[in-house]
């Protein structure tokens, strides 16, 4: 299915404006604060021993 | 430059970014600064010890998985933003881990192309191993593991699981059947990717499940001129990810490599941000 421009250009708004506002929900909660710790430390699951 | 030769230094120089830390191999330690909090476009695992940024597959698990949150608005913000104005640019020019299966295709052999079956299998591995364990299968506290992660990552494997290994001993005592089963998926990966252009991308991720999704809305997106084309197929002969572009310019299989392009006589095929169809 091939959407129109119009269509397109506003989902295309849509989505951004929904992705800015659950950025926006996400650091406010502080889950940067939790990738960073899992990030930052040796994940073991990650290579094959957790 | 012609765009094969474009793509690679992009490749490259985005691979150096996402690893700009490669000191860090000798001593087997991770890179520990604030960059660690914001997500890598592509599949990167966050324990290689050169990482810059976090997996965002990673990152999402690891969200979900935790005692406080179930979903994380943080990493599919960023995932849906990327998606919305990307597609899978990011998997054909940024991602590390297409880089390196596309090293081994390099190698010469016989190549063969893979049925469209296999192609749905990464939905399958995104919803159940990134979406659906991560929350569901907890321990008493509430945590739940990241699936895809344990079982199935062989970017984790290769750029985490090796080097760490290598570099700790205490960690080596520790291997056991599920460094076995990753360190398979790895060599699996690895082999088909010699005779099957990017196996993994095609098949496993989940990350090029998301975008391919968004592939249909993205901003930067394929174009055909129907009125210059003159339907010779070049384009989906020259398509190492066996799509079509004439008939499905937007296919959640399209990695926006650009070697339609390229190929087409006519310059009927245009890739970018701006709106070319007539």
């Amino acid at each position: 299915m091939k959407l129109s421009t119009p269509k397109r250009t506003i989902l295309q708004c849509a989505f951004l404006l929904a992705a800015a506002l659950m950025i926006v929900c996400g650091i406010n909660r502080g889950e940067q604060e939790t990738v960073w710790n899992k990030a930052a430390n040796i994940c073991l699951e990650c290579i094959g021993l957790g | 430059m012609n765009n094969t030769v474009k793509r690679k230094l992009i490749q490259l120089a985005a691979f150096g970014f996402t690893n700009t830390h490669i000191g860090n191999f000798a001593a087997g330690k991770l890179y520990t600064g604030k960059w660690k909090q914001f997500c890598n476009p592509g599949l990167h695992c966050y324990s290689c010890p050169a990482a810059t940024l976090a997996c965002p597959i990673g990152a999402m698990q690891a969200v979900a998985g935790s005692m406080q949150f179930n979903f994380s608005f943080y990493v599919v913000g960023f995932l849906l933003a990327v998606g919305v104005l990307l597609g899978r640019f990011v998997c054909g020019w940024i991602c590390p881990f297409g880089l390196v299966q596309e090293l081994f295709y390099k190698i010469p052999s016989r190549k063969c192309r893979l049925p469209k079956l296999f192609t749905y299998v990464k939905y399958v591995i995104l919803i159940l191993f990134v979406i659906v364990l991560p929350v569901t299968a907890t321990n008493y506290m509430g945590m739940g593991k990241p699936a895809f992660c344990q079982y199935i990552c062989p970017s984790g494997t290769l750029f985490g699981g090796i080097p760490m290994t290598a570099t700790h001993p205490e960690l080596r005592t520790t291997t056991g059947f599920l460094f076995g089963l990753k360190m398979g998926i790895l060599l699996l990966t690895i082999i088909a990717s010699v005779f099957v252009f990017r196996f993994f991308c095609k098949t496993l991720c989940p990350l090029g499940a998301i975008y391919g999704l968004l592939n249909k809305v993205s901003i930067h997106h394929l174009d055909v001129d129907k009125s210059s084309c003159i339907q010779c197929g070049k384009c989906a002969r020259t398509c190492k990810m066996d799509v079509n572009p004439v008939t499905s310019p937007n296919s959640a299989e399209c990695i926006r490599c650009g070697a339609c392009a390229a190929a087409c006589p006519k310059q009927a095929i245009q890739l970018g941000f701006r709106n070319h169809s007539k």
